[in-house]
């Protein structure tokens, strides 16, 4: 491998005004876009989140039409996968993999850019739906046949683009990470000396190559079945609305994983700092990502236990869910062994690690339980799958965004968030989100079936408590942004390396890292001694 | 610039114009698809920004590396680029032909009632599954025969049970349209080949070769459709039809495309761009080329043959 060192015109800082950030090829400037991107549209699905709650605080119908909630439960379900988590991540793997890999950039500046600008027009698209006749697609983020199809509005095929601009730009932020990291480590640095965030979304990058164009394939085939008159979901012409649910999940259940395993990229950063501890088992941490994205693209129909399939494949569905339990288990029991024993403190990025790796767990366990085939003929479409996805999602995917961002936002910065505020808003967050989503686990067992709007009356104290811990966690998001902005505005200066014990080689550029990360590779005692696989 | 500095571009127009004209194009078909009489010059505008922008980028990026700008590492990240998009080119085709074996396998069979029969009690009487399985009619409707449909169908039913050889015959223009391609990708290896020995006349006559070939089976493809269509098999007459257009008319673009990269490749090559040890932009198109061939075996075997 040759010398990865940026060209002569580099070593100005970037270009003043607008036009900057609509011409950049400059990952952190591009990583930025991300984050904000990504940020605005969680406020934004977020607000649809408070009028589902506001809407199921009591029983009876009280604020919109069943027909607009469904909306909001749509596109609250779209705008959080495809406009809030999977950039936020695409956000962070831009800032920090050339920095951790010890690269001037990525290795497709100029196509970084386009995958960051289609995400506002896609955005855009999927948004409008909302003022076109017929509102805005209301089948549930899942889009099953024939409710997207024969059932649907025509602003259907609006989303329909939307998703193909959202599934172009997955695919080119997942191959220029694949170049980068394959081709422009630093020329000394093995593939097991990579950091993890970087071996995670490594992995990532292949499931979304592999997942995304499937998704374009059924959002394809639904077009022609509605405008062009194939039979793909529709059984009078030898099609199966089942078809869908195939390939939809054949995308779907890699596209959890796609959310979740850079998260468990940036948890195996956050606990070994603040344990004092170097990570526990970083080969195994390697291997059981591998694993887990291997074993997702055969566990697909665990989402279809109840559409009547051979019982042979109910069975081999159910087991082949229990198998990804084992590597999950195994990166469990490394984060808790790297703290074992460790001199912990709780900074606000380990308090939100920490959590995680608790409140992830709940939400495993729950996973194992709708993957048992008899139990999920009972939990299936009811608030228990609700309370599930949002322990993985929220405690899981968009914990360790936040983490993540407190961790980093020094060296994004070059200045540090306010501590107490940070902390505050964690337990604020922590305890909110609770109170949101666990008493949805009794609803579900209870029988609520989730996307209704109304619900009968035995289920009215669980959905009041929820309601209002859905209030206050929704309203903690306010301080996140103040304190965010404070930190950029205010913040007190910090070093180069603001955690003592942080290791990775970010933390050996400037205090706010430069606008090209290395001009020329680190050497390998560098390398080696910021290395995780010590 | 030396082999030691990696080419990182300065700000670029290309990617907005491009999204400017990707959004343009869907939202012009979408409005086409419902009615809007200016949904069709609004997608034609929408394509032509596109265009404009393939030219302009992959214009720069040429320049570029005409310049000697790019190194050998830069040159790797194009590999890996191209590699990786092929892959997720795979995967998009892939969705397609799970749709046929599913199809196939089992919502045919299980329309017609294998298994414990319980999709379809009493669906229609007179039905019966095979595959190549064409539109249904209802029960009763009376087939105009001999204009729409020309298929073997089940009296006083209008079920229609096509054979395979009702609908295509392999053996016929599909196995031809096989050799060309076949035929067409090792031509290109001779001409990959000729460059690498730095023959600029023979890889002329064997790109040459590649597109005619490419073009003759976009030629008889046609052909093959207008056979078909006039025997009824249409987009709209049921699961064989929608998969059998939608996988073939998706390969079909990525010939086209495919000509359309090695007609440029031609003209590059007519210009000196490439050298016997430098033409990654060559390499890129023949992986493409290779690409659309190997799924044009798939097609033959599972859409035409079996
Ligand atoms: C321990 C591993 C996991 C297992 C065994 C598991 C199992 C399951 C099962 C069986 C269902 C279907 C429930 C039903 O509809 O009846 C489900 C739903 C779901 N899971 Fe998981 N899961 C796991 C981890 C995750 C992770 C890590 C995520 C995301 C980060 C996730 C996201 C989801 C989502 C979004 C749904 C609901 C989809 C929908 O119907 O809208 N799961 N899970
Ligand atoms: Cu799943």
């Amino acid at each position: 491998m040759t010398t990865a060192t940026a060209s002569h015109d580099d070593h100005h800082g970037p270009e003043k005004g607008l036009m900057r950030w609509v011409k950049t090829t400059n990952h952190k400037d591009i990583g930025s876009l991300y984050l904000w991107f990504a940020f605005t549209m969680l406020l934004v699905g977020g607000a649809f989140a408070m009028g589902i709650r506001a809407e199921l605080l009591q029983p009876g119908m009280q604020l919109m039409e069943p027909q607009f909630f469904n909306q909001l439960t749509t596109m609250h379900g779209l705008i959080m996968v495809f406009g809030a988590i999977m950039p936020a991540f695409v956000g962070l793997g831009n800032w920090l993999i050339p920095m951790m890999i010890g690269a001037p950039d990525m290795a497709l500046p100029r196509m970084n850019n386009w995958s960051f600008w289609i995400l506002p027009f896609a955005g855009a698209i999927l948004l409008s739906t909302f003022f076109m006749e017929g509102g805005a697609p209301a089948f549930g983020w899942t889009f099953y046949a024939p409710l997207s199809t024969t059932f649907a509005p025509d602003s259907t095929d609006f989303f329909i683009f939307a998703v193909h601009l959202l599934g172009f730009s997955s695919i080119m932020g997942a191959i220029n990470i694949i170049a980068t990291v394959l081709n422009m480590r630093a020329p000394e640095m093995k593939l097991m000396d990579m950091p993890l965030f970087v071996w995670t979304w490594l992995i990532t990058s292949f499931l979304l190559i592999g997942a995304m164009p499937v998704l374009a394939g059924a959002v394809t085939m639904m077009l022609t079945d509605r405008n062009f008159g194939t039979a793909f979901f529709d059984a009078t012409g030898g099609g199966d609305p089942v078809l869908f649910q195939h390939i939809f999940w054949f995308f779907g259940h890699p596209e959890v994983y796609i959310m979740i395993l850079p998260a468990f990229g940036v948890v195996s950063h956050i606990i070994p700092t603040f344990a004092r501890k170097p990570l526990f088992g970083y080969s195994s941490m390697v291997y059981a990502t591998a694993s887990i994205a291997f074993l997702s693209y055969i566990v697909w129909a665990h989402h279809m236990f109840l559409t009547g399939m051979p019982v042979a494949a109910e069975l081999y569905f159910m087991y082949a869910t229990m198998l990804i339990a084992v590597p999950t288990g195994v990166k469990v029991f490394n984060w808790i062994a790297t703290m074992w024993r460790g001199s912990m403190t709780f900074e606000t990025p380990m308090l939100w690690a920490v959590s995680f790796v608790f409140l992830f767990t709940i939400g495993g366990f729950s996973g194992l339980m709708l993957g048992i085939v008899p139990a999920d003929i009972q939990y299936h479409d009811t608030y228990f799958v609700v309370a599930h996805f949002h322990y993985v999602l929220v405690t899981g995917a968009l914990w360790a965004i936040i983490a993540a961002t407190f961790y980093w936002l020094p060296k994004w910065t070059g200045r540090m968030y306010n501590e107490t505020l940070g902390k505050v808003h964690f337990w604020w967050a922590v305890i909110s989100v609770n109170v949101l989503f666990f008493p949805q686990h009794f609803l579900g067992l209870a029988g609520m079936p989730r996307r209704i709007p109304d619900y009968s009356l035995q289920f009215a104290d669980f959905n009041l408590i929820s309601s209002l811990g859905g209030f206050a966690f929704g309203a903690s998001f306010i301080l996140l942004t103040y304190i965010v902005i404070d930190c950029v505005r205010n913040g007190k200066p910090c070093g180069s390396r603001p955690w003592e014990s942080a290791k990775g080689l970010e933390w050996t550029l400037e205090p706010k890292a430069q606008y090209h990360s290395f001009n020329t590779p680190p050497s390998r005692a560098l390398i080696e001694a910021e290395s995780q696989n010590s | 610039m030396s082999e030691q500095e990696y080419y990182i571009p300065h700000g670029t127009y290309w990617p907005i114009i491009g999204s400017i004209g990707v959004s343009t194009l869907f939202v012009g078909f979408a409005n086409q698809m419902h009615g809007a009489e200016w949904g069709g010059s609004v997608m034609a505008l929408g394509f032509a920004i596109l265009v404009f922008m393939m030219f302009g980028w992959f214009g720069q990026v040429v320049n570029e590396s005409t310049n000697g700008i790019y190194n050998k590492q830069v040159d790797r990240s194009f590999r890996w680029g191209m590699s990786w998009f092929i892959f997720s080119e795979v995967m998009f085709f892939a969705a397609f032909f799970g749709a046929l074996f599913y199809a196939r396998q089992f919502s045919v069979p299980w329309l017609g009632g294998e298994g414990n029969n319980i999709f379809t009690p009493d669906l229609w009487n007179a039905f019966s599954a095979s595959w190549h399985q064409m539109a249904f009619l209802a029960p009763g409707t009376e087939l105009q025969s001999g204009t729409v449909m020309s298929f073997p169908a089940i009296p006083d039913t209008g079920i229609v049970t096509a054979t395979p050889a009702d609908v295509v015959d392999p053996w016929g223009l599909p196995a031809l349209n096989t050799a060309l391609l076949l035929a067409s990708g090792v031509t290109l290896t001779f001409a990959h080949h000729a460059l690498r020995a730095g023959h600029r006349n023979q890889i002329v006559g064997w790109l040459v070769a590649t597109i005619a070939l490419g073009a003759a089976f976009l030629g008889f493809q046609i052909m093959e459709y207008g056979h078909a269509y006039q025997d009824g098999l249409k987009l709209t007459s049921g699961i064989y039809g929608s998969t059998f257009y939608m996988l073939t008319g998706f390969h079909g673009f990525h010939v086209t495309v495919g000509v359309i990269m090695l007609t440029v490749i031609l003209y590059r090559v007519q210009k000196g761009h490439f050298t016997a040890d430098n033409h990654f932009g060559f390499e890129g198109v023949a992986w493409y080329w290779h690409f659309v061939d190997v799924v044009w075996l798939g097609l033959f075997v599972f859409v035409y043959w079996l």
